[in-house]
């Protein structure tokens, strides 16, 4: 009992790093460009098949670096493009906006690289199991943890201690005294949404060695992640990611007790929350 | 002379509905397409009602739609063979589900409000996904038929006949028309323009801001799932596509399309989407990116729809 309840936590955990992962990157785009992107999932699949695509050339490790880069500068241009013309108007354009691009990156997907599930090749010592009695710690979820805890630790710092950062953090709070002190707005929130995009990117790469490959495999990540966002709190980025892995896990420890319900009490938590504290766990007051 | 360009509008519109199964196979369509158009359009217009007139974005009106077929054809299947009993309890189960949802997004605004009603949508989907022995999972509710309307004097065929099922899909979305401009025109539908002009000012004013909004959402989603059932009976199939997130983007973007500040622009909108879609899908398999690039173009060049433009023109 405790071994399979700690699986479950365990497992909850990995979704949860991955919720957190993207909800991170909407919420850093939501926060200082006030844009749902709902092409999320659309770019987190890009990512795994462009690893897919990457990996005979650069090896597993070469697509883990590369692919994330390629899909942020993809979304560099598309914001660039598309997604600059609708900053200032109402919320609704961006969101219609981005929900047609989910829908042509999903087509798109399917188009180059096919509808059926292709395999992914991990390296094999990572594929192994770390220790026999608990045999879920393969070297695979537990790289992966560490590497989404040193990438939102990254995060971070990024927003924390550098210029870029410090003025994410200022735009979210304030936009317009921002670009009065002379940033370039426009710079800013460019780079800002291709980080986002990086953060999607990544966890795609990571997600497709253990979901598997296919077009469609962000759907089943993009709801929990505005979940994990109104659960942790609009504006806030801890809460987000607090959110995230919250959720995660409540859904694994529920799956023990009752598996029919593991992605009900998600939704169930959400409205718990918004019963009780309309901003979230960690937002803001009277922020929306 | 708005008023009577609005009246001739009128009437255009109600003569070329009612004159459908007439008009649509000559040219090169089908009626059963003429339904679908009237079905989404009151989808759309019930969106809108909340949308355009009341200023509040909801992404999630997928969900009292799917609600409203799934009552509709679970009834009919599995409690009692009527049609208009199985649209009461789809409609009363949805309407009841969004009242009480209602209360918990309505102090929400803007993205926020929105993103809370994609992520309370797809609750629904998932459990008509998840709870295989009633829903029937994936699969979706199928084994079942619309039954023929019995009035007592007379017994109207909706079944068998096309046409008596386009008549008796326009009936009701006539009397829901008629009912969502009643409202619109009523002292409660001035307060709804006003909070959606100027939210703040409305409250100074004495505006009970929050229920107005909720008592807008609530009877938006009663016109929502009012279609739904209709969807249902149209194609006596419902499976959980019905309430999935892409289906609250349809509605949207058919009231973004034909124009969100007017009412009929919803009509034209789902006319416009579904006529195209009709075509699109028929010639390429790649459906899903035209339908992705029309939102984007839509949105780039389009944005205040149809409607919206001929005013602007008219008005110049």
């Amino acid at each position: 009992m405790t071994q399979l309840l700690l699986f479950n936590v365990f497992n909850g955990l990995i979704i949860g790093a991955f919720y957190a992962l993207m909800a991170l990157g909407l919420s850093l785009i939501l926060n200082l460009s006030g844009v749902i992107n709902f092409a999320h999932g659309g770019f987190l699949a890009i990512g795994g098949y462009l690893a897919y695509t990457l990996i005979p050339y650069l090896g597993f490790w070469g697509a883990l670096l590369a692919s994330p880069f390629l899909v942020a500068l993809i979304g560099v241009a598309i914001e660039r493009v598309l997604i600059r013309q609708l900053y200032g108007r109402d919320p609704l354009y961006s969101l219609l906006l981005t929900f047609g691009l989910a829908f042509m990156i999903e087509d798109g997907t399917r188009f180059i690289w096919g509808a059926q599930s292709l395999p992914y090749q991990i390296p094999n010592w990572l594929a192994a199991p770390l220790s026999t009695t608990y045999f879920f710690l393969t070297g695979y979820r537990v790289f992966m943890m560490a590497l989404v805890a040193a990438v939102v630790f990254g995060l971070f710092l990024i927003l924390n201690h550098t210029r870029l950062g410090l003025r994410i953090r200022a735009g979210t709070l304030d936009l317009e005294t921002v670009s009065t002190l002379g940033v370039n707005v426009r710079v800013l929130r460019n780079l800002n949404f291709g980080l986002g995009i990086y953060l999607a990117g990544l966890a795609g790469v990571l997600a497709v060695g253990m979901l598997g490959l296919q077009p469609t495999i962000g759907d089943n990540l993009i709801m929990p992640s505005f979940i994990a966002i109104i659960v942790g709190g609009l504006g806030s980025l801890p809460g987000t990611l607090a959110g995230g892995l919250l959720i995660g896990v409540a859904s694994g420890v529920t799956s023990v007790f009752l598996p029919s319900a593991s992605e009900a009490v998600i939704y169930v938590m959400m409205a718990a929350v918004l019963i009780v504290r309309p901003r979230g766990l960690l937002g803001e007051e009277g922020r929306f | 002379m708005p008023a009577m360009n609005r009246r001739a509008a009128d009437i255009l519109i109600w003569f070329l509905l009612l004159a459908a199964p007439w008009w649509l196979p000559p040219a090169g369509s089908y009626i059963e397409l003429g339904t679908h158009v009237v079905v989404y359009a009151l989808a759309a217009m019930a969106l809108n009602f909340l949308l355009g007139f009341t200023g509040v974005l909801s992404f999630g009106h997928a969900a009292y739609f799917g609600l409203g077929a799934y009552g509709t054809a679970m009834t009919i299947k599995y409690l009692y063979p009527s049609t208009p009993l199985g649209m009461l309890v789809g409609i009363v189960v949805a309407t009841a589900a969004a009242a009480i949802i209602g209360p918990l997004i309505v102090r929400l605004r803007g993205v926020y409000f929105a993103m809370c009603t994609i992520a309370f949508g797809q609750v629904f989907y998932f459990i008509a996904f998840q709870w295989r022995s009633a829903t029937g999972g994936d699969d979706g509710v199928s084994a079942w038929r619309r039954m023929p309307l019995d009035l007592g004097v007379v017994q109207i065929d909706i079944l068998n006949s096309p046409k008596a099922f386009y008549f008796f899909v326009l009936a009701v979305f006539a009397v829901c028309a008629a009912a969502m401009a009643f409202l619109l025109r009523s002292p409660f539908g001035r307060t709804l323009l006003a909070i959606r002009e100027n939210e703040r000012r409305a409250r100074f004013l004495g505006i009970p801001v929050d229920r107005h909004i909720w008592l807008s959402w609530v009877v938006s989603c009663f016109f929502v799932s009012v279609a739904g059932a209709l969807f249902a009976l149209m194609n006596n199939f419902v499976d959980p596509r019905a309430l999935r997130w892409d289906q609250s983007g349809n509605f949207v973007i058919m009231a973004v399309l034909g124009g969100m500040r007017s009412f009929w622009g919803p009509l034209i909108g789902a006319a416009i989407f579904l006529v195209l879609q009709d075509y699109i899908s028929s010639h390429t398999e790649n459906w899903m990116s035209f339908i992705g690039l029309f939102f984007v173009l839509i949105v780039l060049f389009f944005p205040r729809g149809v409607l919206g433009l001929v005013r602007r023109r008219s008005a110049s």
